[in-house]
């Protein structure tokens, strides 16, 4: 393999992680606030993706051309949209199954995802076929020897840490991050010290689907292609990634979805059989780690131990 | 419910004719059922459905239809004789209709499944998201023997329950190292694993999958039309016998399991490990056992099924399949085998019926199964406590 081919690889492996990374930071802010899964995680961001791409269509229909204008509408509009989504998700789906047994809830939000899923296909215009998402970056290359490093890659992956870098300053050095760290912590203790558990869980399910409305834009950005189905595959890799790392930590999270994104790059590289395998390989070696390692790669600070 | 205030406490009036309620509830319910199969119309469909819908929201309420489920709770085993033969009588009155027939034995093989995984997690409470990989895995072991080794059909069902079984034990460790969010992830990685492994694997035929010949079981030529009486039927009768037979067996071995001390200690595991493991239940082993006994039975159910409709492919395993089987289990109420008849009904063969929501199919279904968990979260027809020391404990 020349270097060419391995840079290649390189740059779509942390594409990858930083996505994946985003999904699951989501995940690890739910389950933090409310010891829930919210399966339907992947499928908000699907529909972030395709809001996104509604507003570009509508942009275009306004007679709005400066892709700099269009990006940052696209990305404003499908940010607060799915926060919006995501909040409502909690309100009416999540919350009225507190005190159910955790499996109910993995259910209920899965079928919730696969509602969200069924409306984009049934009632987007075309919505059961691909849609090709706009390139709203510049296309400036770099070459190298060979290998071309593209500049929209290179933005869209300081968006994404930029974004993981917001949450946690916000979750760490901030009063609403202390609230949700407080909710995190110990739901009642919060509440009697004043804080609005409610609010907060909204908020956190606000934020964490704001978070995915942005992986989803920046998929579409990336591949230049949105689909109905694209969320289930995402919630699935996000929710090994958040396990591996450790449920509950954001540093967790974030090592879990660039090893996970590793893993598939190896095995699309190292395996004899091709590329065809790096889901399987990747995949079992989650099962083995999670053998390995039960609590995930970063336990939870306080976990249930007898 | 609140007709029978205490499940414990509940008695039989001397001289009272129990028995009477119940036969006419089941009775209602087997014509319901046979109506359903017959109806030809959507809004013939719809009907029943409303007067199934009203049945079940009024059952609590009208003394009658209370007294038929205490006439049920109070002599299990008439009922559940009544209940086999009304399904005999059912395949009998059907046996012409390959589509009737065909959605009967399919619903069967699918309870049989959910058999399985009520006993992973509705017993003992160990989650698995895979459960369409496992019946996959029986159906694939059911469609290589076939092709390739001269095994006696009986055979293969029991190597297809085994081979299911086996695989299962490779994720034995993590299963058991594992609680909660973490356990489902397991089965849900090798849920999508599977797939992939399927989709992209040549020896087990690829994205195109792999057809089965006709079999024989035991003499009995499964793909041909019986000649029994002297009538006409369908070849979808076999199928739906063995189902029926399956299940049934299934039943038996399942409620013995349940009322055993085996069934005591999979519920303590379930509901309070710690409590287990100090009155010296063994967590590992009844977690292994039910784990490994689930897959086992999902494992037969898919190889009967693949020698049903003769082919197997990979797209019918995926990660929505699996879905769809938990969601049998918990709309049914998680760890009762009866409820699996009206989710079965609910979940695979409404959508089959109404082919004008065919296109909102998994729209509705999926809203439906939302509001049944935020409204009725332990399902159709909840579990409820064992009695011993009725007539039946004897």
């Amino acid at each position: 393999m020349d270097i060419a081919q391995l840079g290649q690889y390189v740059v779509n492996g942390m594409m990858l992680g930083i996505i994946y990374a985003m999904v699951a930071v989501g995940f690890t802010l739910f389950f933090g606030v409310l010891d829930v899964i919210k399966f339907s995680h992947g499928d908000v961001l699907m529909l972030g993706a395709f809001t996104g791409y509604a507003v570009y269509l509508g942009l275009g229909a306004l007679g709005i051309e400066a892709s700099w204008l269009q990006l940052a509408l696209v990305v404003i509009a499908s940010v607060l949209a799915m926060a919006g989504v995501g909040a409502l998700i909690a309100r009416f789906v999540v919350l009225p199954l507190r005190g159910a047994p955790a499996f109910n809830t993995l259910l209920i939000t899965l079928m919730t995802g696969m509602v969200l899923r069924e409306c984009v296909r049934l009632f987007f215009p075309a919505g059961s076929n691909p849609k090709p998402f706009p390139r709203l970056l510049p296309d400036t290359q770099w070459a190298f020897d060979g290998f071309a490093l593209r500049l929209d890659s290179v933005l869209l992956f300081a968006a994404g840490c930029a974004a993981i870098a917001g949450v946690h300053l916000l979750i760490n050095h901030t009063r609403l991050g202390l609230a949700i760290r407080a909710v995190a912590q110990d739901s009642e203790t919060a509440r009697v010290m004043g804080i609005g558990f409610e609010s907060i869980v909204l908020l956190t399910f606000a934020l964490g689907s704001g978070l995915a409305a942005l992986a989803g834009v920046m998929n579409g950005l990336y591949y230049n292609e949105i689909n109905f189905g694209m969320g289930l595959l995402l919630a699935v890799i996000g929710f090994s990634a958040a396990i591996v790392g450790g449920l509950g930590s954001i540093y967790g999270a974030i090592l879990g979805g660039f090893l996970f994104a590793a893993l598939q790059t190896l095995g699309a590289v190292a395996l004899p059989f091709g590329s065809a395998y790096k889901d399987v390989f990747a995949f079992a070696v989650v099962i083995l780690i999670i053998a390995i390692k039960p609590t995930g790669l970063i336990a939870e600070r306080s976990s249930e131990r007898v | 419910m609140a007709a029978v205030p205490n499940d414990l406490l509940t008695v039989v009036p001397r001289g009272a004719r129990p028995w009477l309620p119940g036969v006419l509830g089941l009775a209602v319910v087997a014509v319901l059922l046979g109506a359903f199969f017959y109806a030809e119309s959507e809004w013939e469909v719809g009907v029943l459905l409303a007067i199934a819908a009203a049945l079940g929201l009024a059952a609590p309420r009208v003394p009658l239809l209370a007294s038929a489920e205490t006439a049920w709770r109070a002599r299990p085993r008439l009922f559940a004789w009544l209940a086999l033969l009304a399904a005999l009588g059912l395949i009998g009155l059907f046996r012409e209709e390959h589509l009737a027939l065909l959605m009967l034995a399919t619903a069967l093989f699918h309870i049989a499944a959910c058999m399985g995984l009520n006993v992973q997690f509705g017993y003992c409470g160990v989650v698995n998201f895979a459960g369409a990989a496992f019946f996959g895995i029986g159906c694939y072991t059911a469609a290589m023997l076939a092709g390739h080794a001269a095994l006696p059909t009986a055979l293969i069902f029991v190597l297809g329950g085994a081979c299911a079984a086996l695989i299962g034990c490779v994720l034995l460790v993590p299963v058991l190292r594992t609680r909660g969010h973490y356990a489902a992830l397991v089965t849900l990685a090798f849920g999508v694993l599977f797939r992939s492994f399927m989709e992209v694997n040549d020896t087990f035929g690829g994205p195109q999958g792999v057809k089965l010949p006709d079999m024989t079981l035991f003499g009995w030529a499964l793909a041909m039309p019986p000649e029994w009486f002297g009538l006409d039927w369908s070849f979808y009768v076999n199928y739906a016998l063995l189902g029926l037979a399956l299940v049934a067996g299934l039943f038996v071995l399942l409620s013995r399991l349940e009322r055993s001390w085996i069934g005591l200690a999979l519920d303590v595991v379930r509901l309070d490990e710690t409590a287990a493991a100090t009155f010296g239940v063994q967590l590992t082993r009844w977690k292994i056992f039910a784990f490994v006994l689930g897959n086992f039975l999902m494992g037969v159910a898919g190889a009967m099924y693949a020698v049903m409709i003769a082919f197997v492919a990979p797209s019918s395993f995926t990660l929505g399949d699996s879905l769809i089987l938990v969601s049998i289990v918990v709309l049914g109420g998680v760890g009762n085998q009866w409820g699996l008849l009206p989710a079965v009904v609910i979940v695979m063969l409404v959508p089959e019926k109404l082919q004008f929501i065919q296109e909102y199919r998994f729209l509705l279904y999926g809203l439906l199964v939302i509001a049944i968990l935020l409204f009725k979260p332990d399902g159709l027809l909840p579990r409820r406590l064992r009695r011993y020391g009725t007539e039946e404990a004897a």
